[in-house]
């Protein structure tokens, strides 16, 4: 599962900054998910609780998700990234790498692909609780 | 933060070598040279992973004729066997269509991709950079261990005015080149091998201008029947790799 390798990004991250900040303990663990990735949280939860190592064996995962911000370079329309409005294949495509998005959708009002994702785009590390 | 650039060098700490076939300018053959010596070295028996990172203009998938491969999901990506190689593109996402991506989307895809393919054990990976010094060779630099750099110019003096360029940006990132080769020649001039020399770099060959190799495309057989294969096999078999 792709969830799997984001998972273990996080816990690395996770670690590392533990033991960065002289964290003995971590308690709470903070991430973004944008939904330009659609990534499936119960995986990414379960996944994290599967890899998470000693230090923070305690830890709650927080996932919450952010909706996906497209903004169109030529002409400025802002719009929000829906999955629904997709076929399956391209869905997918874009889960695993969202960038292939730029192959795919376009801006609604003047059908540019040439668009910013500004905000929603993958797995985001937002906040660490610890105690030192 | 983001947290992907954590496990990309465990994601490839069982690779032997990470080779990046380069150029300064496009149209020079690099993908063709990446792929031929990602084939070559396969064939000696190593085990050769090829990855396509030039994400707006791929076209290693065409050269291997690669339709139908496909990853599989297994704790990340799994690249597909193709032709014997484990292999990487874009392609197998955006397909036929065009994909426009700015500088930022680069690093993303780039990022993206170097976190969550388990390449698992390999003796060679081959990468088929975009050319010139844009982000990718930036990013790879910054976020991959090891890397070592292959250039590849054309006789023109045009190409080989770019490839100075990268030289300097590569010494600056203390990246080491392996050296330089000279593609599609057709002529006997020695100007690129000696420039190459007065840049303190290993001239690796000069592969003539076969016309075979475009026959060759699609045809991995083929491929290692031209010219440019003999050429890049002495490369291989003389230590330089």
């Amino acid at each position: 599962m792709h969830e799997w390798a984001l998972a273990e990004a996080v816990i690395t991250a996770v670690q590392q900054i533990a033991e960065k900040e002289k964290l003995k303990e971590v308690k709470e663990v903070t991430i973004k998910v944008g939904e330009l990735q659609q990534v499936e949280r119960d995986i990414l939860q379960f996944a994290l609780s599967q890899l998470k190592t000693a230090s923070f064996k305690n830890a709650k995962f927080r996932i919450t998700t952010a909706k996906t911000t497209l903004k169109c370079r030529a002409c400025e329309h802002t719009w929000l990234f829906r999955k629904n409005k997709l076929d399956e294949n391209t869905a997918e495509a874009i889960h695993f790498v969202p960038e292939v998005a730029h192959a795919y959708i376009k801006c609604p009002k003047c059908g540019s692909p040439d668009f910013e994702i500004t905000e929603g785009r993958g797995v985001w590390l937002e906040n660490i609780k610890g105690a030192r | 933060m983001d947290p992907r650039t954590t496990v990309i060098n465990e994601r490839l700490r069982r690779i032997g070598r990470i080779i990046a076939v380069s150029s300064g300018k496009g149209g020079v053959g690099k993908s063709l040279v990446a792929t031929t010596l990602a084939l070559t070295l396969a064939r000696r028996g190593h085990k050769v992973g090829l990855f396509d990172l030039d994400f707006t203009s791929p076209s290693t998938h065409i050269i291997l004729s690669a339709k139908n491969a496909q990853p599989k999901e297994d704790k990340g990506i799994v690249p597909p066997l193709v032709k014997g190689l484990a292999y990487m593109t874009l392609v197998y996402y955006s397909g036929d269509q065009a994909t426009p991506l700015r500088g930022a989307d680069v690093s993303n895809a780039l990022i993206e991709l170097l976190s969550v393919t388990q390449w698992g054990e390999l003796d060679f990976l081959v990468v088929d950079m975009p050319p010139g010094i844009s982000d990718a060779v930036l990013d790879l630099v910054r976020l991959v261990r090891n890397i070592e750099f292959l250039i590849v110019t054309t006789p023109s003096l045009l190409a080989f005015e770019t490839v100075k360029k990268q030289v300097t940006l590569l010494r600056d990132l203390k990246v080491p080149i392996i050296g330089v080769v000279e593609n599609m020649k057709m002529n006997r001039a020695k100007n690129i091998e000696q420039e190459t020399k007065k840049l303190g770099l290993k001239f690796l060959a000069e592969i003539p201008f076969d016309p075979k190799v475009e026959e060759a495309i699609g045809d991995e057989k083929k491929l290692l029947d031209t010219t440019l294969a003999q050429k890049i096999k002495e490369i291989a078999t003389d230590n330089a790799i």
